[in-house]
């Protein structure tokens, strides 16, 4: 499965008096398997784009092909889409409305045609990845869970549609550092062990750096960058900095003191790596007795 | 100043039960502070927050806010004069149609001449910068303008405790800059306590002072500096240090002459220039 | 999302004009009184009367006459559906049949009366809300209300209840595409089915609406509390309104004429 978008513009209120062009020009290829992070400011079109990917929203200049099908020229059920791709919004927790955990997981499954003796197997599974026990939550609603749970939830219900790629729009948002990291946990998972194509959106820099095979960068509606977290951070460092996005504390450092003329590698992503390098630094100049 | 004074907070949680939110808290805050409030989920900072205007009331033991207990329910409007509240959702905290408006129905509320109005809340635009904005709609303000909106209302009021009860946890990198900037030029000019609650160890690293919260009670405290080096009691209390603070603490682990609490990108790239 | 970006709260359109200085309380009775004496005319004549008043206080306004006509386009199909029945049903001289329906010339009279009694109400109501801002909308609703207190008419809340909606209907309209579009993303369908099936699918958009409406108006009222708020009692208001001069003349001159439309019935 992998998306294809050519040329692909959007304009919110076309010809009314109010039209603004959000998405301009994107051509993009995403194949499957990859993990992709975008990143950008508010207002750079990212969850426009989101919802390009899974037809939410029709391009009003270009196509997007899935599979090398045009989803909007074949008329098809644009439901289908939503098999293979499904979309957890920002704070999903605002979706939920049934009476049970049980029956809103389920919803997505049950729309998109699963037959009712698979449900218990489907929600029973997607509850199990979001580290939910399937019997203690089944028959509980919805809205008496905590803001942590909540979100489970509602990400589980995107998972129990089993799609293929999985687009997630800052799924970490408002969320403390433990419930954070555990999302994060379970993202890593989907890709590593699930083998699902995943497309995260986040303003934690630090977590796309570690977590994305590659990285988008979008300012006011085009992809202005495109590559490996360690080549945009690394060869762009100052351009993202231009754009007032914020590089993971670790590589900003390096970036500076690179900057400043320290015999540093500057293509870091984590902090293991930031030690291993000033450490070898230090070691280095522990050798000479001069002052750098 | 404000006091709380053996202050413990408890309710029912079921038929039998009680949940203890907080548990004994002592703690003197001073005029011109810049306290960051920590503590994980649970930690009862939220409702330490809403028990410094009187918003909850302790079920044990007094808050005394400038001489007034919060208790004495004569005195609850002048305390909530004297100690304004940014809550964590924008959007959830504005109640007119525009931004001047909304400023000024505090002081529509406390019954303020008119003629007086106009003026107290341009000096609330100003000290926020949205004098510019002041005809906006809230739905066209971005998160960080709308809470710099509900500041400029607690401002308005002559505000000199501002709470704010994670404030910039809904806001992108941008709002939250704007957030903290604000109340750090708040706290300098005009001399405005600050307290700031958060589970951003990052942010908390900007202020004077720390207060760690655990279950309800108050388990450290002191300055950025000294709260950072016990690395191990905040991580089993699942607050998570900066990326530099995480850095920094495997760096000493190698060279004993290295640091451990860093606290931000600056003071690493400072103390390695020394090293390297 | 970015559809709502745009829209601002009401009709209103911000103009330099004599119009839009004018007290909100003078415009709301004006237009009340426009309103009574639209039923009450009986006379083309009096309908000319309004109508060129009107016509005349759109120009003073300087707002784009389309605008208001606009006003009338959702509910053009009720006016025809007005004229057509009123055409066919009301006894009388039949001038032209088709098939078995037969339009008298009673019947285009009444309908035409009647049509253009609803069009010049429509005209006068978006006049009204073209000219004034929501809040002086209720500002001047809480004055004139305020008057009712002693009938324990509570004012101040139904202001504070219109100003709030009127705040929160864009948040919520931002609100509602959201959700409709998460669920939508898990193969929610808006489209398809009967009248009843179409209802159904609406509880998932119903029912996080109201629970987070509900969620909404719990953190606003703290805020609000926080921020001293105790009721209508001993509340000032930011923004005074004074009656004028401008306004005395303008109430005298629009009551005159307005009352000279509909007095000609019996003249």
């Amino acid at each position: 499965m992998f998306i294809h978008l050519k040329n692909v513009s959007f304009t919110y209120n076309l010809h009314m008096p109010f039209e603004t062009e959000v998405l301009k020009s994107i051509n993009l290829v995403i194949n499957k398997g990859e993990f992709v992070g975008i990143i950008g400011h508010t207002g750079c079109g990212k969850t426009t784009l989101l919802q390009i990917f899974n037809g939410l929203l029709e391009p009003t200049e270009g196509k997007i092909l899935i599979d090398g099908i045009d989803i909007h020229k074949e008329k098809m059920k644009l439901k289908e889409i939503r098999k293979s791709i499904g979309l957890t919004f920002q704070y999903p927790e605002n979706q939920l409305f049934e009476e049970t955990i049980f029956k809103e997981v389920a919803f997505g499954p049950k729309n998109l045609g699963i037959k009712d003796d698979y449900l218990e197997k489907t929600v029973k599974k997607a509850l199990n990845m979001v580290e939910m026990n399937y019997s203690i939550y089944k028959e509980r609603s919805p809205f008496s869970l905590s803001g942590g749970e909540m979100r489970r939830v509602a990400i589980a219900s995107t998972l129990a549609i089993d799609p293929e790629v999985i687009i997630l729009d800052e799924p970490t948002a408002s969320l403390d550092p433990q419930s954070r990291n555990s999302i994060l946990t379970l993202i890593r998972e989907l890709h590593c062990r699930y083998h699902k194509t995943i497309i995260l959106v986040s303003h934690n820099m630090e977590v796309v750096a570690e977590l994305a095979q590659r990285i988008l960068v979008m300012e006011k509606g085009r992809i202005i960058m495109d590559g490996t977290p360690r080549k945009i951070f690394q060869d762009f460092a100052e351009k993202i900095e231009s754009i007032g996005l914020a590089l993971p504390q670790v590589t900003y450092i390096m970036y500076k003191l690179k900057q400043m003329g320290k015999p540093l590698n500057s293509g870091i992503l984590t902090i293991e790596e930031a030690k291993d390098e000033i450490l070898k630094v230090m070691k280095k100049k522990g050798g000479y007795d001069e002052i750098f | 100043m404000i006091k709380f004074d053996h202050v413990t907070h408890t309710y029912p949680s079921d038929r039998e039960n009680e949940t203890v939110s907080l548990s004994n808290i002592d703690l003197d805050i001073h005029k011109g502070d810049f306290i960051a409030v920590i503590g994980a989920n649970g930690s009862g900072k939220s409702t330490f927050a809403k028990h410094l205007n009187g918003l909850v009331l302790p079920s044990k033991g007094d808050v005394i806010v400038d001489n007034y207990n919060t208790k004495d329910k004569e005195n609850i409007w002048d305390i909530r004069k004297k100690v304004g509240i940014v809550f964590q959702n924008p959007d959830n905290q504005l109640v007119a149609t525009t931004v001047e408006d909304d400023i000024a129905f505090g002081l529509e509320n406390i019954g303020m001449e008119e003629h007086k109005m106009k003026k107290r809340v341009e000096w609330a635009l100003n000290l926020v910068d949205m004098f510019d904005l002041r005809n906006s709609e809230p739905h066209l303000l971005s998160g960080g303008q709308k809470q710099k909106v509900v500041i400029a209302g607690a401002l308005a009021m002559h505000t000199s405790y501002l709470v704010l009860d994670e404030p910039t946890s809904m806001l992108d990198p941008r709002g939250r800059k704007e957030v903290l900037n604000i109340i750090k030029k708040l706290n300098k000019e005009e001399n405005i306590t600050v307290i700031y609650i958060t589970h951003f160890m990052s942010e908390a690293a900007e202020f004077n002072k720390i207060i760690v919260l655990d279950k309800g009670k108050m388990v450290l405290s002191g300055s950025p500096k000294t709260i950072f080096m016990q690395a191990s009691v905040l991580e089993n209390l699942s607050l998570e240090l900066p990326q530099v603070t995480k850095l920094a603490r495997l760096l000493s682990e190698n060279r004993l002459d290295f640091p451990p609490n860093i606290l931000n990108e600056e003071e690493m790239i400072e103390k390695l220039c020394l090293f390297i | 999302m970015k559809f709502f970006r745009n829209l601002t709260i009401g009709q209103y359109i911000h103009k330099d004009s004599i119009i839009h200085q004018l007290d909100p309380r003078i415009k709301l009775l004006t237009t009340m009184f426009i309103i009574i004496s639209v039923f009450l005319i009986g006379s083309w004549l009096g309908f000319l009367i309004i109508g060129l008043y009107l016509l005349i206080s759109i120009i003073l306004s300087k707002v784009n006459p389309k605008y208001v006509l606009m006003g009338t386009k959702p509910l053009l199909i009720i006016i025809i559906l007005t004229l057509l029945i009123h055409f066919f049903t009301t006894q009388g001289e039949v001038i032209y049949q088709i098939w078995f329906l037969k339009i008298t010339r009673e019947g285009i009279y009444r309908g035409l009366f009647i049509a253009v009694r609803l069009f010049l109400l429509i005209i006068a109501t978006s006049w009204l809300t073209l000219t004034t801002s929501p809040i002086a909308l209720t500002d001047g609703i809480e004055r004139l209300l305020s008057i009712f207190k002693f009938i324990k008419i509570p004012a101040h809340e139904i202001a504070m209840m219109m100003t709030i909606a009127l705040r929160f209907i864009p948040t919520l309209m931002e609100e509602t595409e959201k959700i409709m579009k998460a669920q939508m993303a898990r193969g929610a369908d808006f489209e398809s089915g009967n009248i009843m099936n179409r209802i159904k699918n609406m509880l998932p958009i119903i029912i996080p609406l109201f629970v987070n409406a509900f969620h909404r108006a719990d953190e606003l009222a703290i805020a609000m509390e926080a921020r001293c708020y105790r009721g209508g009692e001993g509340r000032t208001h930011y923004r005074l309104l004074s009656i004028k001069r401008v306004d005395q003349i303008f109430f005298f001159i629009s009551f005159m004429i307005i009352l000279s439309a509909f007095i000609l019935k019996i003249l």
